[in-house]
């Protein structure tokens, strides 16, 4: 079980200089096992920040962080193990790859955790398996493989770990719709396999909508709001003036409202739009 | 951590000594620094220390920032003045001791030489933009292109290092969060271990150091970069008439401080 209890977490970057800076304040919450969830922000909304202390990377200015029910920060024992059972994936993660195979570098992570070699092998295999990097690539140095290939070798090296909650910071940023698709179906399909905790981190609204059961909206280093897409995307005026942008499929239905139709609910998906305007056109309003 | 190193790091500021041009103060240094070494007696080496003092109030650096960059120098500092106490012939200071007067005498001259030495030195950069000291030291060495030094390479070379020393640290910063993501360990273990464990940081740093010299190069060759010859700069340096004052004080205390040398003060 790797249940995230976060208890008044507060971080202060360099205390006591000029550029002192409050990075996030007082967050508490709770994200249970199985849970996929997306956090968003703008930047500097202090979400990386957020991010960073799952896994013990950053040790809070004050507060708790609880995964699996032990204080991660207790001692440096406890702020080591919870890197394989908390897998971080940074944005741009193909910045770093440096062995000189592709297994090499997955097996990078498993390695760390001081597992025998036959065991690190099948993790390795697993992980490629996951994300679709085929096992001719394996000899092949990380450095000639294009862009969306080496991003998802990446990811590999954070899920050969096998932990019980991934996060991915910006998983598709800078690669083309092909590669982002792909990289999500990736996501699901190792959550699916393995009933992991996801958190993403994405400034793309319409896959936060499609795919994620809870959102987390940071704003100024506070949780602005909390709850289910359908929660959340039902009040688009206050996504907008926190300043971010809201689905496609959001955008069109206020569009749509404000010119006079009377459509149905939260919209978020180009299914639920289409549902929306299919239900008017039934009750002949339009 | 890495983001302590004060090495080259400029405190922008408004004072006087900000507003000076870089080549007056390039120049004030190396009067400074002649005069420095040609300092023998206690009025001289007093004198040098009161100009110092009273640079350092004029461009608001305090004192602390100068001792904080001055860290790394200490061993250097503490060896040369053991060496100087103890290896200087003379009148012992207790009968049969090897420490001598003239030794201690020596010692203290010695540190306040360096540390005065290092104070200048970073005076100028702390109150100096490294643009600005590049730009300086282009115009101040221009004559040496007459004799086929490539001057504008190398000042341009020069500041673009400068210029990259907080993208890599920034960098460095965040392929090691990347790989202790993964366990990596820097902490522990033996010297050895510890060399080896910066492998995975070493080659991703060096990997996109390349990436991005490249993308400059591109960029730089797309704005049809070409070198120094006819090339005209945003920012002319123009000296004021505060500059000339400046190097005549310069002039002058290089001046003072050799005329009390010649009266052995």
């Amino acid at each position: 079980m790797s249940e995230i209890i976060v208890e008044s977490l507060s971080h202060v970057y360099s205390v006591g200089t000029p550029f002192q800076k409050t990075a996030i304040e007082n967050i508490s919450l709770r994200i249970p096992q199985g849970q996929f969830v997306g956090l968003l922000g703008h930047t500097g909304s202090g979400k990386s920040t957020f991010v960073q202390h799952l896994n013990a990377l950053l040790a809070p200015t004050s507060g708790k962080v609880l995964v699996g029910g032990t204080d991660i920060n207790r001692d440096k024992k406890a702020r080591r193990d919870v890197k394989w059972q908390v897998g971080l994936v940074f944005q741009y993660p193909e910045y770093q790859l440096f062995e000189e195979t592709v297994f090499a570098d997955i097996a990078f992570g498993p390695k760390n955790m001081g597992l025998k070699k036959e065991e690190i092998e099948e993790r390795v295999r697993e992980a490629a398996g996951f994300v679709g990097v085929e096992e001719d690539l394996f000899q092949r140095s990380p450095l000639e493989l294009s862009g969306g290939q080496k991003r998802r070798v990446a990811i590999a090296g954070v899920i050969a770990m096998r932990p019980g909650v991934l996060i991915l910071d910006e998983p598709t940023a800078g690669l083309d719709p092909a590669g982002c698709r792909q990289i999500m179906d990736n996501i699901r399909q190792y959550r699916a396999g393995t009933g992991a905790t996801v958190i993403i981190v994405s400034h793309n609204m319409d896959d936060a909508a499609r795919l994620t059961e809870r959102l987390i909206v940071f704003d100024h280093g506070h949780v602005a709001m909390d709850g289910s897409p359908e929660e959340i995307f039902s009040q688009p005026e206050k996504l907008i003036s926190i300043g971010l942008a809201v689905p496609q499929s959001t955008a069109l239905a206020m569009a749509l409202r404000e010119k006079g139709l009377d459509l149905d609910g939260a919209v978020f998906t180009h299914e639920q739009l289409i549902a929306a305007v299919r239900k008017l056109k039934e009750v002949g309003a339009c | 951590m890495l983001k302590d190193i004060t090495l080259g790091q400029f405190f922008p500021g408004d004072t006087i000594v900000h507003r000076l041009d870089p080549r007056t103060k390039l120049l004030a240094v190396l009067l400074y620094i002649v005069a420095l070494f040609q300092a023998k007696g206690w009025v001289g080496y007093g004198l040098v220390l009161l100009v110092t003092a009273l640079c350092m109030a004029m461009s608001h650096i305090s004192p602390k920032n100068i001792f904080k960059g001055m860290k790394p120098m200490l061993f250097i500092i503490v060896l040369t003045a053991l060496l100087n106490i103890f290896y200087t012939a003379g009148t012992p200071i207790l009968p049969g001791w090897i420490v001598t007067w003239e030794g201690i005498d020596r010692a203290v001259k010695m540190i306040l030489r360096i540390v005065l030495l290092i104070t200048g030195t970073f005076l100028l950069t702390y109150t100096t933009s490294p643009m600005a000291l590049t730009d300086g030291m282009e115009v101040l060495l221009g004559p040496m292109k007459k004799i086929g030094v490539p001057v504008h390479e190398m000042t341009l070379m020069m500041s673009m290092a400068l210029r990259f020393i907080p993208t890599l640290i920034e960098e460095t910063d965040k392929i090691m969060s990347a790989q202790k993501a993964r366990g990596a360990d820097f902490e522990s273990g033996n010297l050895i271990q510890r060399a080896k464990a910066l492998l995975p940081i070493l080659v991703p740093l060096f990997v996109s150091s390349f990436r991005r010299a490249d993308e400059l190069a591109v960029a730089m060759e797309s704005r049809c970069y070409h070198g120094g010859s006819g090339r005209t700069r945003m920012k002319q340096l123009r000296m004021e008439r505060r500059d000339w004052i400046a190097l005549a004080l310069s002039v002058l205390f290089l001046a003072a401080v050799i005329v009390l040398r010649r009266l052995g003060l």
